[in-house]
């Protein structure tokens, strides 16, 4: 039965890991060949694969687990998806119903454990109720604002035979998310941003989980109004990155002239984005003199920390739509001259050239190896994961991404360990195409293990890992708050890559000096199996540009400054509490 | 970088805090109300009072009655959060809509003897509580009204040998003919 949900629901990979509560579901899984079953080496893996998946393909990932250990290990993987809007269903394992609650061997709350890090969760009691809960699960899954959903099937459940529901026989009784924006606020919205002088499209993850739909919209307003754009971590590639009205990436790790740009606003346009802390940064001083527009599908985002003045809930591709439609149909024009005067300001930024940093000869800087990456890979059908910390925010403002849906990260949860698994998953959907996880060192060993599921699978990912031989984001932030006392931050005992990579039957490739990393790189790309590839870079660059915590928009730090101040006096006394 | 400031809103704001009522119709389902308490706990927002209990058992539905206290916009967040759980079908703010009839009963049990005990039925007849339990030494009283009247009796009892007090927590309807 639950075959023939997951086929109703056009389910064709499923990640997994079995054990004794999920064996009749395995064992119905021997005797198909429709549904794909790839076998994972850690439950963790298992959901963050089904998350690249779902986050390059826009379909809902789907994941089978055992009970207690199995969905324990899940835990993480699902708060990520949470946390990152995600649509994943993951089917659990469970104990006999009449074991429930006995402690039972290898029982857990699953229900309990999940339920504030899902969506949704359902225990299934009764099999007559197992293909509605299942269609239900897909259904909230990825309705409304995605996420990820636990259906918890005890084993004898597994083992009954029952009455099978139909899809279309399954509506949820009450859950029933908002599509279309409310008309008055849309045509007050554009109002306003048409009588914009600095205006600032702030965009989002939700355009992505919107549909390519909505990314195209969004290129046409942008367009037709000519204002400048910037975009959450979450939201890169939504908008072409190699576009003139592109700024760049916002917030903690985000440009000079976007973050500026946010600050010195007179109308923000937020799409799809939430107005986290690593994007506002100090709440006082977040773009103080501007009116703001948010559109979330998510009620309870809007007015959640900052307060806006025009609140729009509805799916960001309809409200799109009806913004073009009611800017027509007003033919409303921006003011040109303003406008002018407001991308003069903007290209002063600009020229401030944030990113740049020191080139060498003798060491690759991080930023250099993305560089060459970005260069060799961008006539490329490619792809990236990555894993969390200075790598990721160095891959968030050197490679540039045109199109949605070719970017994968934990953004929310910030999950080391995230990128290979999530590269398996993408390569799944997509065998091929170039699958890069951009990695550091110390993250790429928490889930090291699914180079064995790649190897499997012949995925021929990439793990392009920035050797810098620390937790760099961690000792960044050591030099920053606490005198550059390195507690536990450096990666002692590192694996050698090239070696561990033959291990997992790959290919390990190894690049110290920047005179022979083109080379390299391009040898990598040509290898048609999963590689390593252990890039040395300088160990003590630091990512700029930086808000530090406790700060504004306007108060960034960046790279070249700090070389001359003492880097560990730039953050206030009340900054250094956050994090 | 002199002022306090933050990347996370850790101080305590300022506003005011308000008391709302909210009335949530709810699938009656296992473990909706571990969800309802769920996210007042982790999201760190008060319960001052909780009723819950199965309204129509044809519809599987359920009424939650919340009590709780925040800041203007810590009330607009519960709401919404509350919306948001997948078994909830409507979240109403009975303190916006105004005038909305709340009640709850309380059981309030009374030991003396004499003089306190008789002035204890007086008292009791006055606010029109109901003796439900009695012997020569004790009185338990049943009470029904709103809160404030409830703490003026269990006040007024304080003296006359109160032993304890069981409240059912608030129940609350909007008036008037429609329904929620
Ligand atoms: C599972 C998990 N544990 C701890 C952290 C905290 N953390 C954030 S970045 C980081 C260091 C990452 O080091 P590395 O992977 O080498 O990346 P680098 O910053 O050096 O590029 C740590 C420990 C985290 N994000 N996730
Ligand atoms: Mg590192």
């Amino acid at each position: 039965m639950v075959l023939q949900a997951l086929a109703d629901q056009g389910v064709d990979h499923i990640f997994g890991y079995p054990g004794g509560a999920v064996l009749p579901i395995y064992d119905e899984l021997f005797q198909q060949d429709w549904l794909k079953h790839i076998l994972v080496r850690h439950e963790q893996g298992a959901v963050h694969a089904a998350e690249g998946y779902a986050r390059s393909t826009g379909k809902v990932g789907v994941v089978l687990v055992t009970s207690g250990p199995g969905a324990t290990n899940a835990v993480t993987g699902l708060t990520d998806a949470l946390m990152d809007s995600i649509p994943l269903v993951c089917i659990t394992g469970q104990v006999p119903t009449h074991l429930i609650g006995n402690d039972a061997f290898q029982e857990c709350d699953t229900v309990g454990i999940t339920r504030p890090c899902t969506k949704h969760n359902y225990l299934v009691r009764d099999v007559n109720d197992l293909a509605k809960v299942l269609h239900e699960a897909f259904y909230v899954a990825r309705s409304g604002r995605p996420g990820p959903v636990v259906v918890d099937i005890p084993k004898d459940v597994q083992f009954a035979t029952g009455i099978y529901t139909e899809v279309s026989n399954s509506q949820h009784k009450s859950y029933r998310p908002a599509t279309v924006g409310d008309e008055d606020a849309i045509a007050e919205a554009v109002e306003l941003m048409a009588n914009a002088k600095r205006p600032i499209f702030y965009t989002g993850g939700g355009i992505i989980n919107a549909g390519p739909v909505a990314s195209e919209r969004l290129r046409e307003l942008v367009r037709m109004t000519g204002y400048p754009i910037t975009s959450t971590l979450m939201g890169l590639g939504a908008y072409p990155a190699s576009d003139k009205q592109w700024l760049g990436m916002l917030g903690m790790h985000g440009t000079f002239e976007a973050n500026n740009a946010m600050h010195d606003c007179d109308v923000m346009i937020c799409i799809g984005a939430r107005f986290d802390d690593r994007i506002t940064g100090r709440l006082d001083g977040f773009s103080p003199g501007s009116k703001k527009i948010h559109v979330d599908i998510d009620r309870s985002s809007i007015n959640k920390t900052v307060h806006v003045d025009i609140p729009i809930v509805g799916d960001c591709a309809y409200v799109l739509e009806q913004m073009l439609g009611a800017w027509k149909a007003k033919n409303l024009k921006v003011d040109e001259v303003a406008l002018k005067t407001w991308w003069g300001e903007i290209d002063h930024w600009r020229a401030r050239k944030c990113l740049s940093y020191k080139m060498r000869d003798d060491v690759i800087m991080p930023q250099y190896a993305l560089e060459r990456l970005f260069a060799l890979t961008r006539d490329k059908d490619v792809y990236i994961t990555t894993e969390v910390g200075q790598h990721q925010m160095w891959a968030a403002q050197f490679l540039h991404f045109d199109e949605p849906n070719r970017w994968m990260t934990s953004g929310g949860l910030g999950t080391m360990g995230y990128g290979i698994p999530a590269a398996v998953g993408v390569q799944v959907a997509h065998p091929d195409s170039l699958v890069i996880d951009v990695a550091g060192e110390a993250s790429v060993l928490m889930t090291m293990q699914e180079m064995s599921t790649a190897a499997q699978y012949d995925l021929p990912i990439k793990i392009f890992i920035l050797n810098n031989q620390y937790m760099g984001m961690v000792r960044q932030w050591q030099e920053l708050l606490h005198g550059s006392r390195y507690s536990h931050s450096y990666s002692e005992a590192l694996p050698d890559f090239v070696k561990l990579a033959e291990a997992y039957q790959g290919v390990g490739i190894r690049a110290e000096k920047p005179s022979e990393l083109d080379d390299k790189i391009l040898e990598m790309i040509a290898t048609p199996k999963p590689v390593i590839f252990d890039c040395r870079v300088d160990e003590n660059a630091n990512c700029f540009p930086m808000i530090p915590s406790g700060e504004a928009h306007n108060n960034m730090l960046l790279g070249d400054d700090v070389a001359e101040e003492d880097i560990g006096n730039v953050i206030s006394e009340t900054g250094k509490v956050m994090v | 970088m002199s002022k306090p400031g933050s990347a996370y809103p850790l101080e305590k704001t300022e506003q005011k805090t308000e008391t709302h009522t909210m009335s949530v119709l709810v699938d009656n389902e296992p473990g909706v109300l571990a969800r309802v308490i769920g996210l007042f706990a982790g999201r760190g927002y008060n319960i001052e009072s909780l009723t819950v209990s199965e309204t129509e058992h044809e519809a599987h539905l359920s009424r939650i009655t919340i009590v709780t206290t925040g800041t203007p916009m810590v009330i607009e967040q519960i709401k919404s959060q509350l919306d948001r759980l997948v078994p909830i079908h409507t979240v109403i703010d009975l303190t916006v809509l105004g005038q909305s009839l709340e009640r709850e009963l309380a059981m309030v049990k009374v030991a003396g003897k004499g003089e306190k005990r008789a002035e204890a039925a007086r008292l009791a007849e006055s606010f029109s509580a109901v003796v439900i339990d009695d012997s020569p030494e004790h009185f338990v009283f049943e009470i029904t009204g709103e809160q404030s009247r409830i703490e003026e009796f269990v006040v007024a009892m304080q003296p006359l040998g109160l032993v304890e007090v069981c409240r059912t927590g608030l129940a609350a309807l909007a008036r008037g003919p429609e329904r929620m």
